[in-house]
């Protein structure tokens, strides 16, 4: 048995950075995963990180509005101007690290336009941001002598008299289950990509983190609210960067139109990602489509200027696609990307609320992808998404040491350990019920994918959430072939399969509850945002019997009122 | 479409845990990857095939295995590429490592090393208020070995390491010349000066290996080298590698052409007789198996010598 003080549970960016934080601030810590650190799905950020420099003209409260506008107003402004007021910081910080962010001719450092936002303030490094900033964010974890538990994966959170008192993981390498006692844990697991299929995420987004909190008892909030990216590839999904329109790509039909013109006239290719996302839709669904797809052409981008800012895509675009961007346009559709939503946090990564406005459990803290502070309410701008995981990373560790160094280390009875051995013994020696956790993870990606994608309605999320309920039942009776322990991955993949359909069982939950449209959130058949009643979170607890519990929270409005949102 | 493949099991849990070869054949697409053909196997035919792997993409490096004897990211590897005729593809674990289970391997080794280079940025002196100015072509260069995912592909075919672990390898080795060549770091002489020893930047044998399998285009040879440059040119010339550099440079530029005997003495050193002495049975084998021409104190520069020195004093001026 280890005891901390503060335990990390992920180390991409949000997770590593908030280790840093909480060692800075006297912490014993330490970071699990169930990857090693530079595995982690952070690296998938391509185009960049924002941030509203002043000594360059730039206004935190522009930042602040677009983000705002961006979530379709349903992102709470305190969040957001936290976002916006210390991103510039964080930026210097990330600097100083070593990210070797690209300069200007003045050797300061440049900036890149990005979608949703009228002035260039994405800082960037080519198109591998993310690849550049987690190995950075790695390096100092080493220099800090950050404790890493890689390739350790959490079956679940341990909660003693109503709080956090550590987690129970398996070490993969071993196989051997351990009870890891910490006064606080942090939750930074990213996203659930694998919940649709397909889907721009690595095979390692499988919302572990998400299903550990919702079922320790924090409620997960906005769930509904999944983003599509405009620019995927057909085949398995991969990302194109936005920072491909920021440059200056266009997006075109099977008639060659830029059709944003007449879905965007002002911001074009560059609005928001939900918006692009159903306009390529509205065009491949009315017959302007190619395969399924449309179109991105980066050929007047020049190929100098290609290979030095896009050089990713570039090589994405060959090996994964056979296509030349120089000198082709290459198609692509909208996928699956990202979570708004996640484990309710507030500003500190706490997940338990001081004015006890919403029931959670103290000694939790969650940050990144996992969590719903909620700073990307509807839908998430291009590049704030690294700008959360360090700011919130930040604080949710500087936050977790305080408390930690207030709270005593609680007394876990070896109960606990010997309970969870026992169900993943269950698990492992049970008998196959002939079904498979690929096949349930299958029907259940293609079932969200079909129903909770950029269009959604009634009929559709019915079907979804019935889907989900008898996937799991099937998965009740589902086996594991592995009957070892040493990397058992057979093992890992039904315990991931778990999650994701608590996952799933949110999402959809949350999408049936909110009768409107409003962000990624678009119904066909309630097709009008509705201020008057649902400017407001939806929070889905889970219930250890029945359906999950539903509740909703106000939306934290400070300086901008909610407006018609155009682009 | 089907696709045939060899994979390379072992269970340490088996009773009898040694290696073995397992013929499988799955099921992919015509623009799948070996690795879309393993997670075929692994969700479908076998749950207990181990492999890491996540993006799908070639950015976390997860996927290094050997297919076809060649290290590579299963992900980037497409099947007909490497199986045009439908052949059966032959997957193994990467090399230069422990193999844990089936093709995952021990990465310990590859991160100590990684370790040892002191992988992390050391400013000089105060940070300034805002980021620093440096010239923009200094970071855009960096872009190329900052693009390295640590998948461990250059250290599994790296023939130096084969030989001697002690051997830093080409990834970390990148890594250090990735602090070596950033303005902002304050540290490269001591970091020049600690790469010099052994296991260092002079025990690469530059066989290309890594250049040719690595996956993001580091180079890692090329940085080696660029490496050793920049650690003679801060005075680091007094180790067997500068000196052999340097006696080799020298030997073109005099003759025309290499005097290995003379190659070898230089770089040992005229003085250093002990050393000298133990490379003497050496030296006889070489004679020996023709690999050394007859020592002669006459070694004749070829005619037209100027025209290789004219060279040289090109590239001097331009230096």
């Amino acid at each position: 048995m280890a005891d901390y003080d503060v335990l990390v549970v992920g180390a991409g960016l949000a997770g590593m950075r908030a280790a840093l934080a909480a060692q800075e601030r006297g912490a014993k810590v330490a970071v699990l995963s169930k990857v090693h650190p530079v595995r982690s799905h952070s690296n998938a950020a391509q185009g960049g990180i924002n941030a509203a420099l002043t000594d360059r003209g730039d206004d935190w409260q522009d930042h602040g509005y677009e983000t705002v506008k961006g979530s379709d107003y349903l992102g709470d402004q305190d969040a957001i101007e936290v976002l916006a007021q210390e991103a510039g910081r964080e930026i210097i910080a990330l600097e100083h690290m070593g990210v070797i962010f690209s300069r200007g001719e003045d050797g300061r450092l440049g900036t890149r336009r990005f979608g949703g936002q009228q002035r260039a303030r994405t800082f960037f490094v080519s198109d591998f941001t993310g690849q550049a900033m987690l190995h950075v964010m790695f390096e100092q974890v080493l220099r800090a002598g950050v404790e890493v538990l890689d390739e350790w994966f959490v079956t679940s959170l341990v909660v003693e008299e109503g709080r956090c008192a550590g987690v129970v993981a398996i070490e993969l390498r071993t196989g051997k289950l351990h009870l890891l006692r910490a006064k606080a844990v942090i939750i930074a697991t990213g996203g659930l990509g694998r919940v649709f299929e397909p889907s721009t995420n690595g095979l390692i987004c499988t919302g572990d983190g998400m299903s550990l909190a919702y079922r320790a008892g924090v409620p997960l909030m906005d769930m509904e609210m999944v983003q599509y990216h405009p620019t995927t590839l057909k085949g398995n999904g991969l990302l194109m960067t936005e920072a491909a329109r920021g440059e200056g790509a266009y997006l075109l039909n099977s008639k060659g139109e830029r059709f944003m013109e007449r879905y965007a006239p002002t911001m074009k290719e560059l609005a928001s990602r939900d918006v692009v996302s159903r306009a390529e839709q509205t065009e491949i669904n009315e017959g302007r489509g190619v395969d399924g797809c449309v179109f991105l052409d980066c050929r007047h981008l020049g190929k100098k200027f290609i290979l030095e800012r896009l050089h990713q895509v570039y090589e994405e675009g060959k090996a994964f696609a056979n296509v030349d961007i120089t000198e082709q346009p290459i198609p692509i559709r909208p996928g699956m990307h990202y979570q708004m939503g996640g484990i309710k946090t507030d500003v500190d990564g706490r997940c338990w609320d001081m004015k006890k406005r919403w029931r959670g459990v103290p000694g939790l803290f969650a940050a990144g992808e996992a969590a719903c502070v909620s700073l990307h309410g509807g839908n998430r701008l291009g590049a704030n998404s690294l700008l959360d995981t360090v700011v919130f990373g930040r604080r949710a560790g500087h936050c977790a040491a305080e408390y930690a160094s207030q709270e005593p280390l609680k007394t876990v009875s070896q109960a606990r350990l010997a309970h969870e051995e026992e169900r993943i013994h269950a698990l492992l020696s049970r008998n196959s019920s002939g079904d498979s956790v690929a096949k349930i993870r299958l029907e259940m990606g293609q079932s969200m994918n079909e129903h909770l994608a950029v269009f959604r309605n009634q009929e559709g999320m019915e079907t979804a959430l019935r889907k989900v309920r008898e996937l799991r039942q099937r998965y009740d009776r589902v086996g594991v072939r592995d009957r070892g322990r040493i990397f058992n991955m057979g093992l890992v993949f039904a315990l991931e399969l778990g999650a994701m359909l608590d996952c799933a069982e949110a999402i959809t939950v949350g999408a049936l509850e909110r009768k409107e449209s409003r962000g990624a959130h678009f119904r066909t058949d309630m097709p009008e945002r509705d201020d008057e009643h649902w400017l407001k979170h939806v929070l889905v607890y889970h219930t250890l019997e029945g359906p999950p519990r539903i509740d909703t929270l106000p939306v934290t409005i400070t300086r901008w009122q909610p407006q018609k949102r155009v682009y | 479409m089907q696709v045939k493949l060899k994979v390379r099991r072992y269970n340490p849990e088996a009773e009898n845990p040694v290696a073995y070869q397992q013929e499988f054949t799955a099921e992919v697409e015509a623009y799948s990857s070996v690795l879309d053909a393993l997670m075929y196997l692994r969700e479908y035919v076998d749950d207990s095939l181990a492999v890491r792997c996540s993006c799908r993409g070639a950015i976390c490096g997860s996927c290094g295995v050997r297919i076809n004897g060649q290290a590579t990211l299963a992900c980037k590897t497409k099947v007909v590429s490497v199986a045009p005729h439908g052949e059966t593809i032959t997957v193994e674990p990467m090399g230069n490592m422990p193999v844990l289970k089936d093709l995952v391997t021990d990465m310990k080794p590859f991160w100590d090393k990684v370790r040892q280079v002191t992988p992390w940025l050391q400013p000089e002196g105060l940070e300034p208020e805002g980021e620093y100015v440096v010239p923009p072509e200094s970071m855009t260069h960096l872009n190329g070995v900052m693009g390295c995912i640590m998948c461990g592909v250059c250290v599994s075919d790296c023939t130096a390491l084969e030989v001697d672990s002690n051997f830093i390898g080409p990834a970390a080795l990148a890594k250090a010349y990735r602090f070596a060549a950033d303005p902002r770091d304050g540290e490269s002489q001591e970091r020049l000066r600690a790469l010099n020893e052994y296991g260092g930047i002079w025990d690469c044998t530059r066989c290309m290996e890594c250049v040719e399998v690595c996956p993001k285009g580091v180079a890692p040879m090329d940085r080696i080298m660029a490496l050793r440059e920049k650690a003679m040119a801060a005075g680091f010339t007094n180790t067997y590698g500068a000196r052999h550099a340097e006696a080799f440079s020298d030997s073109v530029k005099e003759g025309g052409r290499l005097d290995e005997t003379m190659l070898a003495i230089r770089t040992i050193g005229f003085f250093n007789v002990p050393k000298l002495l133990s490379m003497a049975p050496v030296a006889l084998r070489a004679l020996v198996h023709r690999k050394l021409p007859m020592p002669s104190p006459f070694h004749a520069p070829i005619p037209d010598v100027h025209q290789v020195q004219r060279i040289f004093g090109r590239l001097e001026k331009k230096l």
